[in-house]
């Protein structure tokens, strides 16, 4: 059976023909939440899962094209997604206490000439 | 016939972790605040990339890629939970709304549970 140019024969090729189109349908799902949000957080979650699903997918189209290349691919998107995150998490807090504090410390006033004494 | 045994495994381990990734999307739609949310995302979304490794190993031509494959997966498992946590923890302190049955520990001050308890409160009255 022939797809949109692309040969399925054998139970692997179907496998990963149906676990591409689920894997896209999360994709979609999550993209929309991306979009909608309602807060900040649901919108770094979003992106979480996103970056995790699109791990999936690399190492699914590795197992698809028989290429090792994809899995370093892979590697690299679960690192980095993983700081990625961390970052966001920061900056929401961060952001949420800048606008929590009624009057923020005052800057500490640096004397002119006092870095040269 | 072995080959034929162990391709049709790995199609059940593709097609099972397919599921999960999009159980995961759909969770993360349809849940109601975003600790709920992230309970699907986190959770079925590293069960459903673990499987499709498995798939992989399953059908892997040496062991170079078994262990790539491998590597892939047990940062998953490293960084997930940290990652999920870290998140959490940013939206409870920054009092993002829970779902109206969600319950709260009053005597827990660790996280400032104060500031979120008396949101909810503001939001049901």
């Amino acid at each position: 059976m022939s797809v949109m140019g692309a040969v399925i024969d054998g139970p692997l090729a179907w496998g990963v023909a149906i676990c591409g189109l689920l894997i896209s349908g999360g994709i979609l799902c999550t993209v929309w939440r991306l979009v909608i949000g309602e807060t900040l957080p649901d919108r770094v979650v979003a992106l979480d899962l996103l970056s995790m699903l699109l791990t999936a997918l690399l190492v699914l189209f590795a197992v698809a094209v028989r290429n090792n290349s994809y899995l370093d691919a892979a590697l690299a998107l679960a690192l980095i997604s993983f700081l990625g995150t961390v970052a966001f998490a920061r900056y929401v807090e961060r952001r949420f206490r800048k606008d929590e504090a009624p009057a923020p410390d005052p800057e500490p006033k640096i004397e002119v000439g006092a870095r040269d004494a | 016939m072995l080959e034929l045994v162990v391709e049709i495994l790995a199609a059940l381990c593709l097609v099972a972790g397919g599921l999960l990734c999009f159980a995961a999307g759909l969770g993360i739609v349809r849940f109601q605040d975003v600790f709920l949310r992230m309970h699907a995302a986190t959770k079925a979304g590293t069960l459903g990339l673990m499987f499709i490794v498995l798939a992989l190993c399953l059908v892997a031509p040496g062991l170079e890629t078994v262990i790539k494959a491998g590597l892939v997966s047990v940062f998953m498992i490293i960084t997930a939970p940290v990652g999920s946590h870290l998140i959490g923890r940013a939206a409870f302190r920054t009092a993002a709304p829970f779902w109206s049955g969600t319950g709260v520990d009053e005597d827990c001050e660790v996280f400032r549970v104060g500031a979120a308890t008396a949101r909810m409160r503001a939001e049901k009255d």
